[in-house]
């Protein structure tokens, strides 16, 4: 249709931030009814560009075209007039009130609830989307959550749709029926920008992709006519790393044993754990999948000591129970932990290097004597975790947020490798991690194991599990399943499994 | 052009010393328009509250005096402060810290011997302590918030003070004035170091100083304070209590304010009486902000703060501006130090 | 107890209570809005002297009552730019806040001790404000029905407006409101600003309808009491009345006691009984709601985006 102006068109868009070229000379065309992939890893500015076509930040320079016109979008109010929705990968939603005034939030315009209420489920009938107007948020599951995102962009007919990161929280399943939404979607005429770095989700349903790396556009293309692998290397910009994992391991002993480990809630919006069991031996590389908010983070403070078990016997590390010991007790057992949340959990931001390896390596590397902590001590400590985990830090005083997520997370496992554990748990260890780094750390997770520790890896990313573990179980409504050999076991099971539906897995051997 | 704020990838360590000393200047500066607004001498006003206390080597006893206990909270107040434990009731604290002291002192009227001091100063920490495990048990048992608790109690101690020196603790030969019996001379301390202008209460302020300064910057409770405050998750993580830290911290500061109390009592008053409160917990809210938290900068800010309390009595008499007036200042200065605290984390960019 | 022993008794509750309730209506919509303003006492003591002053140099007590009303606003304003704009710590600076207007309420109020200035007459015809029966009804002062007019208008706006929903959504979740475009710095100085009129109105009901004289730090503690009530109220409308008549009915207490002459108890266990009670209450209140989920959730916490 030669007649028709593009959708939304960006020409040479750069956005600039203290230290950092987040975009540079980044153009784009989308057209109507097309659905268009934003591609790129952790760091690539995709968020950064999409954020200025909301209106959220604004461009340093560079052109927006909307319907072939140019304009400016001072905030998002004002890209909601022009028709544009977006659906936030971190959602943007209220907990403690209900879908409907969630929803009310969203609209520029002053509609009655009634009104509201009628609206809402012509949108759910049109796309056969369910969701209870009246439920208060907090008790919603993150598929749900993701629906009042949807639901709220659709109720304003939009002609752009903008899904930042929209399958990270959701089960194969789901992902299949957020697909056929968006087609029929894209069939009326809307046009949709896909943001995601999974290679596979984005050839299955986008026309065109937009390459992002460093801030720079690197490609546009047909996504259909090309691999994954071709994708991802001009994603990535150098040749795959693939992770050395030696074939055929035996394990050791039995080095971590979590027995009958149940917890109640805590809190309104927390899960309660229930009858947790599996062992990890020596050397083996356990990996618990499930879709966020199963229980994940309260697994992973259970296991690290951050909260008690109600028996000694429910965890025990190389046969010694210590349920019922805190987190530094755990630790001269030889257990380390690393939690999902970097800043503000596995480390401070606040603090420097130095001071965030005192956090938790003060007693296993010497660092305290007579109550006292010894700088040089931590500092000698700080300065090999970063020299042996290639950390890009100004030494061992740059404060944790000043690091990049990736560099952060390299510091936070070396200081957890190098203290030689007996067991390593770690939730999500490449969330939000540039490319390079995630090859980094999961090479790291394998040598480890090579040496003869027992690994336990909490990941929402089925692909990585996949790549580093030798078992797997996977965690639903903070309920554990039976243990699965992976290369035993199809996606489709795990995706079930995920998605709630027990009963036994037929293995194949 | 706008002016925006951008973060520092590290704090920057000038601010975090300029800042306080800008305060300062800017209070001073602020406080001389402020005062000739209002229509009084602002410069005689400014000259009186924070130079004639230097200047004239009279006061110099007075401020030592006044900066004592001032330092003495400020430095427990610190503490929790990192924590972001908030007692904002140091000043009850510091009242049932001189009634426990006072109440052994009240018990051994016959004991001579001038060791019956260190009971009374013992029971005045312990005084200060239990008043300030109120909020904490509240705290950690009930979840309420320390900052109303704490601030509650005060009110509660000035009445209490106010039952005993007008009812059972009324000095019989007092001529019905609301105040206590004076202690005996062995219950004593005196009120400076003999032939300086020393009180004994900045010498104890000065050593304490010195192992605040140890533990706060060397040892694992120091660390483990520092990590409570700045995030709570990386604490528990770390294996450090919440709990314990909300009840240490309250325990010390409620302890040391216990102690400026009683060392008050014994060594400047003489007795207990309606004027006993003096707003000294209030005030070392200011001081440790001021001293950044940090016990040798408390121990400065506290002496910065004297001055104003001691020119501020002196300005009422000399250009008779109202008492209030060194309220005003302290006040412009914790403005002022608060509104700085943003140049040590951000820089200012004018776009 | 005679009837008129009881009315005389809801007409004194009423009256003592108006100026927490007012100043607690203020602080609800900060809080609300996801701020802590700890500087009450302060506001109100603000406001206070400038009601005084500007009745004693006008005659006007509803010049008054505007004035203070602007003053408290003006005030907040100081710890508005410090705590939105420069992002410094909710708790210390609204300390500050507290102790600024101490002190400022004595510097300007010292040329005021002593004076008296006119107050308001009643709106109602005095058949029924002086009726022994019926002045239980219209024998208040006019700033009591101001107050309940407001208070029962915020509850409206809060609950049952999209202004009472965009300002609760941004104590919730501030960055889910700022994404969807709302301007959270904006909206949470105009709740600050309210905070600050409500505790300069409720300033001036001291020095102007309750004595119409002007006292150093005559509002006695009673900014803080209104903190308490917020918790107290679990951070709901309706039940901020409830609590402030249940507060009003203890100072009453505490009043007949002294006056009666209630030899058992001292008058000061009476004097401490409110704060005593505020501890009571926000224990329990606290233990019941131990998850914090009444609370907004953003409660105190800065708003700094980065961008």
């Amino acid at each position: 249709m030669a007649d028709t102006y593009a959708r939304l068109e960006l020409r040479d868009i750069s956005k600039r931030f203290p230290g950092v070229l987040a975009n540079d000379n980044v153009s784009l065309t989308v057209m109507p009814g097309e659905i268009h992939a934003l591609l790129g890893e952790n760091g690539a500015g995709k968020s950064t560009l999409v954020k200025m076509i909301y209106g959220i930040m604004a461009p340093d320079s560079g052109q927006i075209l909307w319907d072939g016109q140019a304009v400016r979008i001072q905030n998002p109010k004002a890209a909601r007039k022009l028709g544009i929705g977006m659906v936030f990968q971190h959602f943007s939603l209220f907990e403690a009130m209900t879908v409907l005034e969630n929803i009310a939030l969203g609209l520029d315009t002053k509609v009655s609830r009634a009104a509201l209420e009628v609206e809402i489920l012509k949108v759910m009938n049109t796309y056969g989307l369910t969701l209870d107007p009246k439920r208060i948020v907090s008790t919603l599951s993150v598929g749900e959550r993701q629906r009042i995102e949807i639901v709220r962009a659709l109720l304003l007919n939009p002609k752009l749709l903008i899904m930042d990161e929209p399958t990270s929280v959701l089960t194969p399943q789901e992902v299949g029926q957020l697909f056929e939404t968006l087609r029929k979607l894209a069939a009326q005429g809307c046009s949709i920008l896909y943001i995601s770095h999974k290679l596979h989700e984005i050839i299955a349903l986008c026309e065109t992709a937009t390459i992002l790396r460093g801030g720079k556009l690197i490609a546009t293309c047909d996504p259909r006519k090309e691999t994954p692998r071709k994708l991802a290397e001009m994603m990535i910009g150098a040749n795959l790393k693939e992770i050395s994992k030696v074939a055929g391991r035996t394990f050791g002993d039995v080095k971590f044993a979590v027995r009958n480990l149940t917890l109640p809630k805590i809190g309104d919006f927390g899960t309660a754990l229930n009858e947790i069991e599996f062992e990890v031996k020596a050397g083996e590389i356990f990996g618990i999948a499930g879709v966020a908010g199963n229980g994940q983070n309260e697994l992973l403070e259970a296991l690290g000591g951050e909260v008690l078990a109600h028996s000694n016997d429910a965890i025990s590390i190389a046969g010694a129970g210590v349920g019922k010991c805190g987190p530094t007790e755990r630790r001269a057992f030889g257990l380390g932990a690393v939690p999902e949340e970097r800043n503000g959990h596995a480390a401070v931001s606040d603090f420097s290097l130095q001071d965030n390896a005192v956090l938790t390596a003060r007693n296993r590397m010497n660092m305290v004597s007579a109550q006292l902590i010894d700088p040089s001590a931590s500092n000698a400590f700080s300065q090999k975790v970063i020299m042996s985990f290639g950390v890009k830090a100004q030494g061992t005083k740059a404060t944790a947020g000043s690091l990049s997520g990736g560099n952060l997370q390299k510091y936070i496992m070396g200081r957890e490798i190098l203290q030689n554990p007996v067991v390593l748990v770690v939730s999500q260890p490449t969330w939000g991690v540039d490319a390079g780094a995630a090859a980094a750390i999961r090479q790291a997770i394998v040598d480890l194991a090579a040496k003869g520790s027992a690994m336990v890896i909490i990941s929402q990313d089925l692909d990585e599990l996949l790549e580093l573990c030798d078992t797997l179980s996977v965690i639903n409504l903070g309920k554990l399943s039976k243990p699965l050999k992976v290369g035993e076991v199809s996606v489709e099971e795990i995706g079930l499994l995920m998605g709630g539906i027990h009963g036994e897995v037929q293995h194949a051997h | 052009m706008r002016i925006k704020l951008e973060k520092r990838a590290e704090p920057s360590r000038f601010m975090l010393f300029a800042t306080p000393v800008a305060a300062v200047v800017f209070t001073i500066l602020i406080g001389a328009v402020l005062f000739d607004a209002l229509g009084y001498d602002g410069l005689g006003t400014v000259k009186e509250i924070f130079f004639t206390p230097i200047l004239a080597s009279y006061k110099w006893q007075d401020v030592a005096t006044k900066a004592a206990p001032l330092i003495l909270i400020a430095l427990g107040l610190s503490l929790g402060n990192q924590a972001k434990v908030w007692n904002i009731g140091a000043e009850g604290q510091y009242i049932a810290g001189a009634l426990a002291g006072a109440l052994v002192a009240y018990l051994t009227p016959g004991v001579a011997s001038h060791w019956i001091i260190i009971p009374m100063v013992i029971a005045g920490v312990l005084g200060g302590a239990a008043w300030a495990a109120i909020p904490a048990f509240l705290k950690t048992k009930l979840n309420v918030n320390e900052v109303l608790t704490s601030l509650m109690l005060v009110y509660v101690a000035l009445q209490l003070l106010s039952y005993l020196v007008t009812g059972p603790w009324k000095d019989p030969n007092g001529h019905n004035f609301p105040q206590t019996a004076p202690f005996t001379d062995a219950q004593l301390l005196p009120h400076s170091i003999a032939g300086t202008f020393i009180p004994p209460g900045l010498v104890i302020a000065f050593v304490l100083m010195l192992a605040f300064w140890l533990v706060v910057s060397r040892s694992v409770y120091g660390f483990q304070v520092r990590v409570v405050g700045a995030a709570p998750s990386a604490a528990r993580y770390a294996g450090f209590s919440a709990n314990g830290t909300v009840w240490s911290t309250l325990l010390i500061s409620g302890g040391m304010a216990g102690l400026a109390g009683i060392l008050e009592a014994t060594s400047q008053l003489g007795q207990l009486n309606l004027g006993f409160p003096s707003n000294y917990g209030f005030t070392a809210i200011i001081v440790s902000f001021l001293g950044r938290l940090h016990p040798v900068g408390v121990f400065i800010a506290g002496i910065v703060l004297a001055i104003t309390y001691v020119g501020g009595q002196v300005a009422q008499t000399t250009v008779h501006v109202p008492s209030a007036s060194g309220g005003i200042f302290q006040a412009l200065m914790l403005f002022l130090i608060l509104a700085g605290d943003v140049l040590v984390r951000y820089r200012l960019v004018l776009k | 107890m005679t009837m008129d022993f009881i009315i005389s008794a809801i007409v004194t509750v009423v009256g003592i209570s108006t100026p927490i309730l007012l100043a607690a209506t203020g602080e609800l919509v900060v809080e609300k809005s996801g701020v802590l303003n700890l500087g009450v006492e302060g506001m109100m003591l603000i406001g206070a002297i400038t009601g005084f002053a500007v009745t004693f140099t006008t005659f006007n007590p509803w010049l008054g009552v505007i004035a203070a009303a602007a003053a408290g606003a003006a005030v907040s304003m100081v710890f508005g730019v410090l705590v939105l704009s420069l992002g410094s710590n909710q708790v210390a600076t609204g300390l500050a806040l507290a102790i600024l207007g101490i002190g400022l309420s004595t510097l300007i109020g010292a040329g005021f001790t002593g004076m008296i200035v006119p107050q308001f007459s009643s709106i109602f015809p005095s058949v029924l404000s002086h009726d022994p029966f019926w002045r239980v009804i219209f024998g208040y002062s006019p700033m009591v029905y101001i107050a309940l007019a407001i208070i029962f208008a915020v509850g409206w706006v809060l609950n049952y407006t999209r202004a009472g929903l965009v300002l609760r959504a941004v104590g919730e979740n501030d960055l889910s409101a700022h994404s969807i475009g709302y301007s959270v710095i904006g909206i949470r100085y105009m709740a600050i600003a309210f905070g600050g009129a409500m505790a300069g109105i409720a300033g001036s009901y001291f020095s102007m309808v309750i004595t119409p004289m002007w006292a150093e730090r005559m509002t006695a503690g009673r900014g803080w009491i209104a903190l308490a009530l917020v918790v107290f109220a679990g951070w709901k409308a309706g039940r901020l009345v409830i609590g402030a008549y249940l507060f009003g009915a203890l100072m009453t207490l505490e009043l007949y006691a002294k006056a009666s002459g209630f030899q058992f108890l001292p008058s000061q266990f009476w004097a401490s009984m409110p704060y005593i009670m505020a501890i009571v209450v926000l224990a329990v209140i606290s233990y019941r709601d131990r998850t914090g989920s009444e609370a907004p959730a953003c409660l105190g916490k800065p708003f700094l985006p980065n961008s």
